[in-house]
């Protein structure tokens, strides 16, 4: 194993519906905090390279709250937003998550940086959601995005499913 | 997948006792008989719990006795779940390490400029 492991690591619990994502910069906390933290920095990140993503609020404090809708070829398609509930500087980001596309979900997001040796820092993102029929339609969710990106052999199983 | 038979396929999976019985599953194939023996609960909940799963497609059977399958392909279809969900987080952080590499790279994180301070 080298120094840098750049492997995202999720899991869907099978106890709790949850999902926890986990993974390794190489940045300090301080900077992978910023890139959280501000509007333009966020931005840049947050979408594939063919959505744009307009963050329409950003009011990035504890109590504060967010919103940002998903454009393709100028064409906003999908909306998301939420409340940051607990911001504590270069170490955790506490939010809620409403994808508008199911208006009566949310989910709770605990975001903790941790710092590593060598000025790195592993980012542990936990999922809480209301139901495991959620947890469940969050994990497929990669794979409508897959199709809406081309993803041919994931049209065919698809279509083999039908 | 339609969206129905998706939504069956969730509603199905909602349970945890089906969950389980999925996992078992996933190992051999097994009558209804094997499948109740670990749980406290009667013979009927559990080929209540079959039946939906049945109706959802993730099982297959012969006849009512015989012994309930996975469908390979519903296995399949779950494990190609998790790993679009990985691969897009993991192409949403590699954004994210351009980022971080441009920040380092255009201002000095704290590390290096009191390094630069020392020096």
């Amino acid at each position: 194993m080298t120094t840098t492991k750049h492997e995202t690591t999720i899991e869907a619990s099978k106890e709790t519906p949850t999902i926890t994502i986990v993974r390794e910069f190489d940045a300090p906390p301080e900077l992978v905090f910023r890139a959280h933290a501000e509007k333009e920095l966020y931005a840049k990140w947050l979408g594939p390279r063919d959505i744009d993503m307009n963050i329409t609020e950003w009011d990035f404090r504890t109590g504060g709250s967010w919103a940002y809708s998903a454009e393709r070829d100028g064409d906003e398609f999908t909306q998301f937003f939420g409340s940051f509930h607990e911001v504590r500087e270069n170490e955790r980001i506490v939010q809620t998550f409403t994808w508008r596309g199911a208006p009566d979900g949310a989910s709770l997001e605990f975001l903790t940086l941790e710092p590593l040796p060598g000025g790195r820092t592993r980012l542990t993102g936990l999922s809480v959601v209301e139901s495991f029929e959620t947890q469940a339609a969050i994990m497929a969710s990669g794979m409508e995005k897959g199709v809406l990106q081309g993803y041919e052999q994931l049209d065919e199983l698809l279509a083999e499913l039908s | 997948m339609s969206e129905d038979r998706l939504s069956r396929v969730f509603a199905a999976l909602a349970d945890p006792t089906r969950r389980d019985l999925v996992a078992r599953l996933s190992s051999a194939d097994a009558t209804v008989g094997e499948l109740a023996a670990p749980y406290d609960v009667s013979l009927q909940a559990v080929s209540k719990h079959v039946k939906v799963l049945e109706d959802a497609g993730l099982v297959s059977r012969e006849s009512r006795r015989a012994p309930v399958r996975l469908e390979a392909e519903v296995f399949d279809l779950m494990t190609k779940w998790i790993e679009r969900y990985q691969q897009q987080a993991e192409e949403r952080y590699q954004r994210l390490d351009a980022l971080l590499a441009e920040m380092q790279g255009s201002t000095p994180s704290r590390e290096s400029s009191r390094a630069e301070d020392a020096s």
